[in-house]
């Protein structure tokens, strides 16, 4: 075990995963020479060379339709789009062509690769390179979708998805790129679609991913230190596929659910969980569940605007004393 | 048309080539021709985008290439693969939504792959295919195994975003893949040369990306097929990617719904003076290939499609269950436990 940051948990899954299997390829805007300009791919182009670590011209087209050219044909790529709010500029490989290309082919072709995408506000950087995505990718039949919450869970879920079959896209959050946590030391492989029980409680079940999750692990020690609240706090890890009995099972036995999403809030991830948990698990719960979400809105630059629209700490923990009328 | 490649010399194509080319063409054209048929009837649903006047283009590259090397096509795309060897049967049953179809009906006209002729999809969103074809060449590349990636696509493709996208990374990359362009005159209903800065679409932007302009008579198997492989050879040599423009014409309109009444009609009979298929004939008959060996290439090809019509006509359409499957590689569609 050694600490590591999460940017580092990223390129020591990327490393793993080339030395083990030469097909695994990596392309993006200065992900080769320059290290990914957020440092996640440090080291790579060094120890495996530019054939394998290829920077990019910024032509996301390009840039997509070559991994997928490329995983089609034996290879296994990784491909960076630099920030999560671009893939808005390569819509048509996420919607029409990664995931629906197996399905039309008969399961003649198949698309094994990997988006890997910087998500999610913290760096003041404004309505066109904070926007947490993830819910786009969500809405489509064919992808998996996957969005880590820390160091140990970037590394493992990033080795899987790049041995994964199906195409998947791999959101990393800028907020979480500087802190450490252990992450196990050599091959390191979690599974795709296991959601994570981080404290167990009686009284609330509060879902999260990503960035929300250390807010929505914070709010639930508030919660039971300073009102008496004990809470379940779970981390998805991927919203497809999507561990629906972790959540069934947790939201049961608090009966009352909380979900907190950094996405906007019409057709967030959270509106699907609560409509499962409804149709499936209606009888144990035991009031309106509540979303606590990024407002409506394009997201602001300043500080102190990013900040009051983001669900922080505070929101959670007034959302759920509210609810719970304590 | 300014400055058009001339056309080769015939000496240099073999009798057994040449006679593939036009057993290709004449498949094609009487496969089409019956696609459009069933339309009438009601026996294809959904759309179609026939390639009626494209044959020579798909001949003289299916005949070019190697079994192992890839092709990209459109959503015109059904010349291109039977061109690669997918039967008319498979062809057709998928047109008609049938157990027998490449896709078993899950693809339909416009997306008609066959992987194990090299066939990798045809593309339903323009351009969308330019950059993933360079991607299967970088990918050949990498692994060292000469193959060589087309992306066919029409006019109109040259105007989006992909096409230079993907010109530019493989010219960079110097990637073993052909980009050619069916240009047929028309941006699905509107003439392409009212939307485009250049005349000649893809021809005039090699430049950009410091290819060679070529120009060709896409109506001249032989002509498109001496490109094909002069591209192939560059590419397999590691010279990187061409582009290549060939001139040809719809004999219909874009798609099922369009009769292409927008083209003058002088304009439509000069083009159908150079109908690739009767043009070819004649030039074999000229060399001096028996009329008897043409005739019994287009009996065997009726032969072939009559049958493959009663065949397509019988075949049963797909199980339900099958809307399920496929979507992930486990074979179904769950997307939660």
């Amino acid at each position: 075990m050694a600490q590591l940051t999460y940017r580092d948990a990223v390129s020591a899954a990327i490393a793993q995963e080339m030395l083990r299997d030469s097909r695994v390829v990596l392309l993006g805007e200065d992900a080769a020479a320059a290290g990914g300009v957020f440092k996640t791919t440090v080291g790579l182009f060094e120890q495996f060379g530019p054939t394998r670590v290829r920077d990019t011209p910024i032509s996301e087209l390009a840039i997509m339709g070559a991994a997928m050219g490329a995983a089609m044909t034996g290879l296994r790529p990784i491909a960076e789009i630099m920030f999560s709010d671009f893939l808005a500029c390569c819509w048509d490989y996420v919607a029409n062509q990664f995931p629906k290309t197996r399905y039309m082919s008969d399961g003649q072709l198949g698309v094994p690769l990997v988006i890997r995408t910087a998500n999610g506000a913290g760096a003041r950087f404004g309505a066109q390179h904070s926007q947490s995505v993830e819910n786009w990718a969500m809405a489509i039949p064919g992808l998996k979708v996957v969005a880590p919450s820390n160091a140990a869970d970037a590394k493992g879920l990033l080795a899987a998805s790049i041995r994964d079959p199906d195409p998947v896209i791999f959101f990393e959050h800028k907020n979480l790129l500087g802190n450490k946590c252990e992450v196990p030391d050599g091959e390191y492989v979690l599974p795709l679609g296991q959601a994570a029980v981080l404290r167990e409680g009686k009284d609330a079940t509060i879902i999260a991913l990503a960035a929300m999750v250390p807010r929505a692990l914070k709010a639930a020690e508030t919660l039971a230190a300073e009102h008496g609240i004990s809470a379940t706090v779970i981390d998805l890890r991927c919203l497809v596929p999507l561990d629906t009995k972790t959540i069934l099972e947790h939201s049961a036995r608090t009966g009352r659910v909380f979900t907190v999403e950094e996405n906007p809030r019409l057709c967030g991830w959270g509106a699907e969980i609560v409509s499962i948990i409804q149709e499936e698990a209606f009888s144990s719960i035991k009031g309106p569940m509540v979303r606590i979400t990024t407002p409506h809105i394009p997201l602001p630059a300043a500080d102190r605007l990013e900040d009051e629209v983001i669900p922080s700490v505070a929101r959670i923990i007034n959302e759920v004393r509210k609810a719970l009328g304590k | 048309m300014s400055s058009i490649a001339p056309p080769p010399s015939a000496a240099n194509i073999p009798e057994a080539t040449r006679l593939e080319l036009y057993r290709q063409m004449i498949e094609i054209r009487y496969c089409e021709k019956r696609a459009h048929d069933m339309f009438l009837q009601n026996l294809v649903k959904g759309t179609s985008h026939l390639a009626l006047g494209h044959e020579a283009v798909a001949a003289g590259f299916g005949v070019a290439m190697n079994k192992d090397d890839y092709t990209f096509c459109t959503y015109r795309g059904h010349h291109h693969t039977m061109a690669r060897g997918a039967s008319m049967l498979s062809v057709l049953g998928e047109l008609m939504g049938r157990q027998c179809g490449l896709m078993k009906g899950k693809g339909g006209s416009m997306h008609l792959t066959s992987a194990e002729n090299g066939v990798m999809g045809s593309y339903a969103i323009v351009g969308a295919h330019l950059p993933i074809a360079a991607g299967a060449a970088w990918s050949a590349q990498y692994r060292g195994t000469k193959q060589v990636a087309a992306a066919f696509f029409g006019d109109g493709a040259t105007n989006i975003g992909a096409f230079h996208e993907a010109l530019n990374l493989a010219c960079v990359w110097k990637l073993p893949v052909v980009f050619v362009c069916e240009n047929n005159g028309y941006m699905e209903y509107t003439p392409i040369g009212a939307v485009t800065a250049v005349a000649n679409p893809a021809a005039d932007r090699a430049s950009a990306y410091d290819l060679p302009r070529q120009l060709i008579d896409g109506n001249d198997a032989e002509v498109v097929y001496q490109a094909a492989c002069d591209a192939y050879a560059k590419a397999r040599a590691g010279g990187g990617p061409s582009l290549i423009e060939c001139l040809t014409y719809r004999h219909g309109g874009h798609s099922r719904a369009d009769p292409g009444k927008y083209r003058p009609k002088d304009e439509v009979e000069e083009w159908m003076k150079k109908d690739p298929v009767v043009l070819y004939r004649i030039r074999l008959l000229q060399a001096g290939i028996a009329e008897a060996t043409l005739d019994e290439i287009d009996a065997t090809a009726m032969a072939k499609l009559e049958a493959a019509t009663e065949a397509a006509k019988a075949s049963p359409p797909p199980e339900l269950a099958s809307a399920y499957t496929d979507v992930y590689a486990d074979g179904g569609a769950a997307w939660r436990n």
